[in-house]
């Protein structure tokens, strides 16, 4: 029986890992940062699965084939399926009709509704609530597919992948861009508070011209609030100002914010193709799946299953772009 | 034609890089919209020199590249961020922006006259992003300046051009120095408008890479831009109170 072996053990790794096992194949995964950890960026991310939002500024195929996250990792991990609300201050009113404008799956909400579903945002006239979207706990997300995999025997190896492996699938991110020269890196910067005095339970977005937040809810009174996306490749320095923009856009949407703990803050680079969508190609005896850009959680089981079909298969799927087995 | 430090731009539009859906769609917006010149931001970017795969993204478009000073609030952070600029593109050309109001984002118009003179000093040739006050202007030109781009409305306000008197009077002041209306561009009729009134070009950001469809409001805004420099060329008729007919009525049969 043939033996893949996936090269990174981030988000992507990790989904094709556990695609490729629930096909019945035996894999081995290499990754010399060991379990999942701050030294992906997949650690740092929001996980929404939020594709009826993020289709406001992102192509098609991040809202057709995001659909099928939310079941795919329900399957793996908690995923908590209580939509997306999606609010504005008055004068930036015009933010959230183009925002509706954009996108489609949402209800119409006011004032009572909000406070309905949000009560600490009843000051809030306007939204948008997308009731089918969905977030997940990224970091309990790597964790339990991690275990998941040890379970069903995958070897985890701590080391660099040995090179001129067989039936080898690069999911490195932007450690790959030595072999694929038109990935680049977009810097983000997010911060996990901790917040008891406010009650959120389901993400929330709040439009802005400059400052656009999104705050996702950790439980017990823990909130990510992120994040930045900067055409920049510095992976370690996160500034005073985007820090200063986050956390005022929290203390704008409710002023509670302003008493937070600052648990934690990060920085890390996502990976990304020009047109911002993810890709899988085939060179030589080694298929690269890349460019999740700020898509991890919500196209890493299309890339999986794409992943997969064309290694077991030899089907390419919309995301396969180039073919030199 | 006015020249823009002696070089004559390819057509009148300057379009932003910031804000598209993704570097492809950028690529696109540029292809549609046939602009001569890119404004390029660096403060966010900048440090160390980590914007370089963008920046390349951005020097393969094959258009002039005028660097900005945007997110700037003090003369020293401007000052910085211009020789950065030119370090990085290897150009004297700097679109000067020093933000003096956190909301509308309006110009401080005395730091900007500081800061002009600064860098005109360097060797710098000067963009200016400055409201339509007359004496602001000629400060500027004072500070040596050779061009001047006054905002239409506020950034990213997508309002159009809100005092089409000043911008007259503007014109009508310095009529051998090239104008752009920059910020404040929302739809292309207003890019048109502004060539109408005998702008030299127009520099616009978030209309197009915040529109729906980038590219498609970018051929837009080419084609108004194109309309507004023809109409301007061809002398336009003055708007009058009664009507003017175009065919005499005197002679002509009653029908009863």
């Amino acid at each position: 029986m043939t033996l893949f072996s996936i090269i990174g053990a981030g988000v992507a790794g990790l989904a094709v890992a556990s695609e490729l096992v629930s096909r019945g194949v035996k894999v081995q995964v290499f990754d010399p940062g060991g379990s999942p950890g701050a030294h992906g960026c997949s650690w740092w991310a929001g996980g929404m699965l939020a594709p009826w939002c993020e289709y406001e500024n992102a192509e098609e195929p991040v809202l057709r084939l995001g659909q099928q996250a939310i079941d795919w990792w329900a399957d793996r991990t908690p995923v908590k399926r209580c939509g997306t609300l999606v609010v504005a201050s008055g004068r930036d009113l015009p933010d959230l009709r183009r925002f509706a404008r954009r996108t489609e799956g949402f209800d119409k909400v006011e004032r009572a509704k909000i406070a309905e579903l949000e009560p600490d945002l009843a000051a809030y006239g306007k939204g948008l609530f997308f009731p089918e979207e969905a977030h997940l706990d990224p970091r309990k997300a790597l964790q339990d597919l991690y275990r998941g995999l040890q379970e069903q025997g995958v070897d985890f190896h701590k080391k660099l992948a040995p090179a001129q492996l067989k039936n080898a699938i690069d999911c490195r991110g932007l450690h790959a861009r030595e072999i694929l020269h038109d990935l680049r890196g977009v810097k983000g910067e997010m911060l996990v508070v901790r917040c008891p005095d406010v009650s959120l339970t389901r993400p929330v977005r709040l439009l802005h011209p400059r400052m656009p937040l999104y705050i996702v809810p950790r439980g017990d009174g823990v909130y990510m609030l992120g994040a930045t996306m900067i055409e920049s490749e510095e992976s370690s320095r996160i500034t005073a100002r985007s820090m200063l923009e986050l956390l005022s856009a929290a203390y704008a949407l409710n002023p509670a914010f302003g008493e937070a703990e600052v648990l934690e803050i990060g920085v890390d680079l996502r990976p990304a193709f020009p047109d911002n969508l993810p890709r899988i190609r085939r060179l030589g005896h080694t298929i690269y799946a890349n460019g999740l850009f700020r898509h991890g959680y919500l196209l890493a089981p299309a890339l999986a299953r794409g992943v997969a079909d064309l290694a077991l298969e030899n089907t390419h799927s919309e995301m396969v772009d180039e073919d030199r087995a | 034609m006015r020249t823009f430090y002696g070089t004559d731009l390819p057509n009148p539009l300057m379009l932003g890089t910031a804000q598209y859906p993704s570097p492809a769609i950028l690529e696109q917006a540029f292809r549609e919209s046939g602009a001569g010149v890119a404004t390029v931001s660096l403060r966010r970017e900048g440090a160390g020199g980590a914007g370089q795969t963008f920046w390349q993204m951005i020097s393969d478009l094959n258009v002039l590249i005028l660097p900005n000073t945007a997110g700037c609030h003090t003369v020293k952070e401007a000052v910085t961020t211009a020789h950065m600029a030119r370090e990085v593109f290897g150009t004297d050309w700097i679109k000067l922006e020093l933000i003096g109001h956190t909301d509308s984002l309006q110009p401080d118009v005395f730091q900007l006259v500081e800061a002009a003179r600064i860098l005109t000093d360097d060797g710098f040739q000067v963009f200016p992003y400055t409201t339509d006050d007359l004496i602001v202007g000629e400060r500027l030109l004072e500070a040596g300046c050779e061009v001047l781009m006054p905002w239409g409305a506020p950034i990213g306000s997508g309002r159009g051009l809100n005092n089409e008197y000043a911008l007259r009077a503007m014109r009508a002041e310095f009529p051998d120095t090239p104008l752009v209306v920059d910020a404040g561009i929302g739809l292309p009729s207003h890019a048109a408008h502004a060539m109408e009134l005998g702008y030299d070009a127009v520099l616009l950001n978030t209309a197009v890479a915040r529109a729906g469809e980038p590219a498609t409001m970018a051929r837009a805004m080419k084609l108004a831009i194109e309309a507004g420099q023809l109409a301007h060329q061809a002398d336009p008729i003055e708007a009058r109170d009664m009507a003017e007919a175009s065919t005499p009525v005197i002679g002509k049969a009653f029908l009863t």
